[in-house]
């Protein structure tokens, strides 16, 4: 019979952060972990590399889960800015909202956030896919250069402004699109796409012919510049 | 419309004036038939104030010198011993400065990490992340947090041995970097997960913190990350440098790195290179008064040895030992160096980069050893003499307050 390992527990009134984290970068690491009362605090499970699990019991502030590898963090609460920022692989899921910057410059694996995401939502996204059970703010996908970015309702002023080869699906409204950023028509292919998104978001449910994508325009893949060999 | 051929624009009768030289009025007309602006590397053309208004006050009757070659004197230096478990030691107090893999071919950065290896300092990666030859060559590597994060890896960011987090570049403070397109090969795209080929902006501001508050929270982020074990450096293009500085050290910098305007680039912007940001020799004074005042400039130096410093390295426009003892003169503990091996590595490879640093750090003993001092923590300004300017006397404005007040 399978030995159950019960998870380890570390409550943030009583552990410094630096000693959470740090016991979360043990070499050859696996389980499962629980940090509780984390009022707020910074920098929470950043820098993991392992394939644990860890349950954030509350609301966390800047950088949760930043650079993520191979953990799957669930934060039960709202995550302050840059969660899980520059992420490489694994999954973040945020059960509250999220606030500016949330995915911004992630490489790889999913963040879900059931709620809704402030402002920047995606920035510089190389690879990630994050699906946002909300809304997302202004200058959302800005510069996204890789990736999925999936909104199950609407999105604010400038979305995928200066956009690279990300694919971004809105269901609800968009305010107005960035520069170089276009609606495109949805392919069988984009339908798959969504809906396996949706899908692994717990959002089955949705009508993928309910979204519509949008993607770079790819008018401003080279400057309109001279003397550029003129030293 | 056609543009009009230079022969009947002469028949206008343009002439130049003061205001309106021949190449202002060049490039008005170059702008008229084109419509396009100018993008261009190396580094701001107009004549600045620059160290060569310095002079070395060498030993005589009141100071008596080593003896050259035979009594040595110190040119090591630590940097990051403020917060860091693992501070950086390096031989000389010069330290390459960050250049993008994309802007330098692969061979180039190694070339450059076996040199400075060689000389026993550091090496810089840049935008587009860190390459396994980079960080085989280079003993000690200073891994570059940019803006763009083009190629940011977590675990290049473990195998560093210092992280600078990158604010700006004097060349263009507050603009982002420019690589275009015949610099995009298919390996550089790559790793920067962009189109292979296109003409490509970097971000100008970093995608998930703002201003000082942030800034302390991204920094305790990345020590989170490596276990408290790097030292960390915050680098900014010279404009409000005072100011910049003092935020920088609240925001827990271990080292402080200013790049005054006379600092190269790839590829910016021509109205940035020339007319953004203050120069290398007006910046150091402010950054170092900044650091007085806060109590972290060489507090060793100054008595309090129980007391961390936080390290000012200085770059822009440093281009031969002397430059590099003015710098630590005027109160910085290393330069930074990015033309000058550049140019080096040009004209004799790598053999060139380490024959070049070789005789930096030869000079910078020669000029201690001419002014009798056994360290580099020694040079101060008193070392210096600045011609005095009697049509226009000593001013608050003035390049050099410092020096007048007597630091």
């Amino acid at each position: 019979m399978e030995q159950i390992v019960p998870a380890t527990q570390f409550d943030l009134r009583d552990t410094p952060l630096r000693d959470v984290n740090a016991a979360l970068h043990a070499p050859d690491l696996t389980g499962d972990f629980v940090v509780r009362h984390p009022a707020g605090a910074h920098n929470v499970a950043v820098g993991l590399d392992a394939p644990v699990t860890v349950t954030v019991d509350g609301h966390v502030g800047y950088y949760a889960a930043g650079m993520n590898q191979r953990a799957d963090v669930v934060i039960h609460g709202n995550a302050g800015t840059g969660v899980a920022e520059n992420m490489m692989s694994g999954t973040v899921w945020v059960k509250g909202d999220a606030s500016q910057s949330a995915g911004a410059t992630a490489h790889g694996g999913l963040l879900v956030i059931e709620g809704n995401a402030a402002a920047r939502c995606g920035i510089s996204m190389k690879g990630v896919d994050i699906v946002v059970g909300g809304s997302v703010g202004h200058m959302s996908a800005f510069m996204a250069q890789a990736g999925r970015l999936v909104v199950r309702g609407d999105a604010g002023e400038a979305l995928g402004d200066s956009i690279y080869e990300a694919r971004l699906y809105v269901r609800g409204d968009v305010a107005s699109l960035g520069a170089d950023c276009i609606a495109k028509p949805m392919d069988p292919e984009h339908h798959r796409e969504l809906g396996e998104l949706l899908k692994a978001a717990g959002f089955d449910d949705d009508d993928t012919s309910a979204y519509t994508r949008y993607g770079s325009a790819r008018t401003l893949y080279h400057f309109h510049a001279d003397n550029t060999s003129a030293y | 419309m056609t543009p009009q051929n230079p022969d009947s624009r002469a028949r206008l009768g343009l002439r130049e004036s003061a205001t309106f030289d021949r190449t202002t009025i060049a490039a008005i007309q170059r702008a008229a038939d084109t419509g396009i602006y100018d993008i261009r590397g190396w580094g701001a053309k107009r004549a600045l104030p620059h160290f060569d208004d310095l002079l070395f006050l060498g030993a005589s009757m009141s100071r008596y010198p080593l003896e050259g070659y035979r009594e040595r004197c110190a040119t090591d230096v630590v940097l990051g011993d403020r917060f860091a478990k693992h501070p950086l030691h390096l031989d000389i107090p010069v330290t390459i400065a960050g250049m993008s893999f994309g802007a330098l071919s692969g061979p180039a950065k190694e070339a450059l990490g076996r040199g400075a290896s060689e000389v026993g300092t550091s090496t810089t990666t840049g935008d587009g992340g860190m390459t396994p030859e980079e960080r085989g060559q280079s003993k000690t590597l200073v891994y570059q947090y940019l803006p763009s994060r083009y190629g940011m890896n977590p675990d290049d960011l473990r195998k560093a041995d210092a992280i600078e987090i990158v604010l700006g570049q004097g060349a263009k403070p507050g603009g982002g970097g420019m690589l275009l397109g015949q610099k995009i090969s298919e390996r550089v795209a790559a790793m920067r997960t962009l189109p292979q080929g296109i003409d490509q902006r970097s971000a100008c501001r970093h995608p998930d913190w703002t201003g000082p508050d942030d800034l302390t929270i991204k920094i305790n982020e990345l020590r989170e990350i490596t276990d408290w074990e790097k030292p960390i450096y915050v680098k900014v293009g010279a404009s409000r440098v005072y100011y910049d500085v003092k935020l920088a050290v609240h925001a827990g910098a271990d080292v402080v790195v200013v790049d005054g305007m006379q600092g190269g680039t790839a590829a910016t912007q021509e109205v940035f290179i020339e007319h953004v940001g203050i120069p290398t020799l007006a910046a150091i004074p402010q950054a170092v008064q900044a650091l007085q005042e806060l109590g972290v400039h060489r507090p060793a130096a100054g008595g309090a040895a129980d007391r961390k410093g936080v390290q000012l390295i200085v770059s822009g426009g440093i281009r031969n030992g002397a430059d590099v003892a003015k710098a630590l003169a005027l109160g910085a503990d290393a330069v930074g160096i990015g033309r000058l091996q550049g140019l080096a590595l040009a004209a004799a490879g790598p053999e060139g980069v380490v024959h070049m640093l070789k005789l930096l750090e030869n000079e910078v003993q020669c000029v201690l050893g001419n002014l009798g001092l056994t360290s580099y923590d020694q040079l101060g300004p008193e070392h210096i003499y600045m011609e005095p300017d009697t049509v226009n006397p000593p001013h608050k404005l003035s390049a050099f307050p410092l020096l007048e007040e007597g630091y």
